[in-house]
């Protein structure tokens, strides 16, 4: 079922969480919520859920409106930050609950929610611990529970709620991975909010980008990560170098360097903000004609799969750059070492309009 | 120098405990005190009470409790506990839960309001009773008019004890509750549950141990009320005198072995409460703990 937000707005007090905020879910697809805490993501999450009112714009289920029908009326699932499971009821009864609470007429037979909690504990591979309580489970257990009991009651979305968010780095990277391979077994449209733009880039098939109660950017990984359209999904999505210099006649200068405009934009004149992922920077001992900036090494992070330079040119500004180790053993970099720079794409920001 | 080695050595075994205790026998002396102080306040006066109320024999003391004034003062304290305690039960869950689950205009006036009873004196509060509801009171004499008979009859008994024991179940849930907070009644609506069923399959059963706690708090105040009660209740024997107004008679006119009789029953009844209180924090206490594990494991 597809999920469309139509101008929400909603404030608190004199915060405004959300302005003007629209965008779509197809059906079956797996989106993000991308932003840094405060950005108002989980605030839109919580008025899809029915769990927030908007102060203005609607919410559609399948093309209905749905902004006004109550939370236990969206047939929605919704997984919590930190899981809220029912901390007197065992496993099997957190993930029955949604179905035993049904009114007489349509709750199933005793026989079936056996069977419904069954096959959705051993979805989440964790039939052995059907008769624990919360407080007995590890986190990332209690995060399978959780998702277990949302899916119960077989909803047409599915909502998670920073679902990595209280995990140790390792169980996170599985159950990413995990959460994945679900999604493409259950096809359910699902909407994740999480601020760590590696899991978003890595689990969604769309990424929605927020920053201040406004949408940045919507579009696939690959691009929000390679196009960014504003400086600040640029910043959000990875490590990056800034310098500030101008534009004119479709030259960009910054440093010592003057290059083509990379964009074929329109011809702008005047500030702008160069950004260079540090991937993106090339370094050589020797100087080979092309355009280049004159460098000295910081500091070298050698332990990891690229090597981590950083650099400081001879305009004084730093700057850091990624190279493979075979490339670092080609070089015999050491602290104080001269070196040349050359930026291999660059991004840049003009004026005043873009953010 | 070798004695002065092994002198050290053995000092810093025995230094760091000093470090952070008092010498043995202020230690010991404070112990003292404070036992002293127990047996002398709390542990004598519940022994001469037994010993005051069986000092004249076991038929006396079956004899005080079986006269008609006694029967009709424990059935009344029995009636004003029965009716104050469930009502209170309702009104302290409805409170903390509008408190702790909603946000709204004047909500810490509620809660300071809630505390008003343990503020001001019992005295004052069968006084406002008097005042509201007596002859000379704002409603005095439309009840009067209408054969209602609130002060110095049972309805007032149990409208004071109602008041002065409000703050109990109220208080005891609502840290509780804020510390549970909402996520999980969210939950269940997300999942299709009713207000109701919210209430009584999520809220209830993960208060229930504090609630208990309050409503046992709540019973002991209500049958031992004095302050309150003696203002409103016109003292008529065998019809408007509760149980500690009892004791008060039979001692004023120095019948002290019933007296002590009826006391003892006051007292048997704070042993139960005390031995309830014990349990059931014992048990709450078991359930913090499995909290604090999960959520210590969560912050793993």
């Amino acid at each position: 079922m597809s999920i469309e937000v139509q101008n929400i707005k909603k404030t608190f007090g004199h915060f405004t969480a959300l302005q003007n905020v629209s965008f779509q879910v197809p059906t079956g697809e797996l989106v993000a919520l991308l932003g840094p805490s405060g950005s108002g993501k989980t605030t839109l999450l919580r008025i899809i859920a029915g769990l927030e009112g908007a102060d203005q714009g609607r919410v559609l289920f399948h093309g209905e409106d749905a902004t006004h029908r109550n939370v236990g009326e969206r047939r929605v699932g919704f997984v919590f930050q930190h899981y809220a499971l029912f901390r007197h009821m065992t496993v099997f009864e957190n993930v029955a609950f949604g179905l035993r609470v049904r009114p007489r007429r349509s709750r199933p037979a005793e026989s079936e929610i056996r069977k419904t909690v069954h096959d959705l504990l051993s979805l989440v591979q964790l039939e052995q611990l059907a008769d624990r309580y919360p407080s007995q489970l590890s986190g990332g257990q209690r995060q399978r529970v959780a998702l277990a009991r949302a899916l119960a009651v077989r909803p047409q979305v599915l909502l998670l709620d920073e679902p990595f968010g209280a995990l140790d780095a390792k169980v996170r990277k599985e159950l990413r991975a995990w959460l994945r391979r679900l999604h493409d077994e259950l096809h359910v449209t699902s909407v994740f909010v999480t601020h760590d733009q590696d899991e978003a880039l890595e689990v969604a098939d769309c990424v929605v980008v927020m920053n201040q109660g406004q949408i940045e950017q919507i579009g696939t990984p690959n691009e929000v990560f390679h196009h960014p359209a504003t400086e600040f999904v640029m910043h959000f999505l990875g490590d990056v170098n800034t310098f500030h210099g101008r534009v004119d006649a479709g030259i960009v200068q910054f440093g010592s360097l003057e290059l083509p405009f990379p964009e074929d934009r329109q011809q702008i004149a005047g500030d702008a903000r160069v950004f260079i992922r540090p991937y993106d920077v090339t370094i050589d001992t020797k100087t080979n004609g092309l355009p280049s900036m004159e460098a000295k090494v910081v500091r070298v992070h050698s332990a990891g799969p690229l090597v981590r330079v950083d650099l400081l040119t001879s305009a004084n500004q730093r700057l850091t750059s990624e190279i493979s180790q075979e490339r670092f053993a080609t070089m015999n970099l050491q602290q104080e070492s001269r070196v040349y720079v050359r930026p291999r794409h660059i991004r840049v920001f003009a004026g005043n309009s873009q953010r | 120098m070798a004695g002065s080695i092994a002198l050290r050595h053995t000092a810093e075994l025995t230094v760091q405990p000093r470090a952070t205790t008092e010498p043995g026998i202020v230690r010991w002396l404070l112990i003292s005190v404070a036992l002293a102080f127990l047996v002398l306040f709390l542990f004598v006066p519940l022994i001469a009470v037994f010993v005051q109320a069986l000092h004249k024999g076991l038929y006396a003391y079956l004899d005080a409790l079986h006269q008609p004034d006694a029967l009709a003062a424990i059935r009344l304290t029995l009636l004003t506990a029965a009716i104050a305690v469930p009502l209170n039960l309702i009104f302290g869950v409805a409170a903390a839960w509008a408190i702790t689950k909603f946000e709204f205009v004047g909500k810490s006036l509620l809660i300071t309001l809630i505390d008003v009873p343990f503020a001001v004196s019992p005295v004052i509060s069968g006084l406002i009773f008097v005042l509201l509801f007596g002859l000379q009171g704002w409603l005095g004499p439309w009840l009067d008019n209408h054969d209602i008979k609130i002060i110095f009859a049972v309805p007032g008994i149990i409208l004071a004890t109602i008041f002065v024991t409000f703050p109990f179940v109220a208080r005891e849930l609502i840290p509780l509750m804020q510390e549970q907070g909402t996520e999980e009644e969210q939950a269940a609506l997300v999942l299709g549950a009713s207000g109701w069923q919210t209430f009584f399959r999520i809220t209830l059963p993960n208060i229930k141990w504090g609630l208990l706690y309050g409503v046992i708090l709540c019973n002991a105040r209500a049958m031992g009320e004095f302050g309150a009660v003696s203002v409103v209740s016109g003292h008529i024997r065998g019809q408007t005198n509760t149980m500690p107004l009892y004791v008060e008679i039979l001692y004023n006119e120095y019948s002290f072995a019933a007296a002590f009789a009826i006391a003892s029953l006051l007292a048997l009844l704070a042993l139960v409460t005390l031995a309830a209180k014990s349990i059931v924090e014992w048990k709450a206490q078991q359930q913090l703990l499995a909290d604090e594990r999960s959520a210590m494991k969560e912050s793993l």
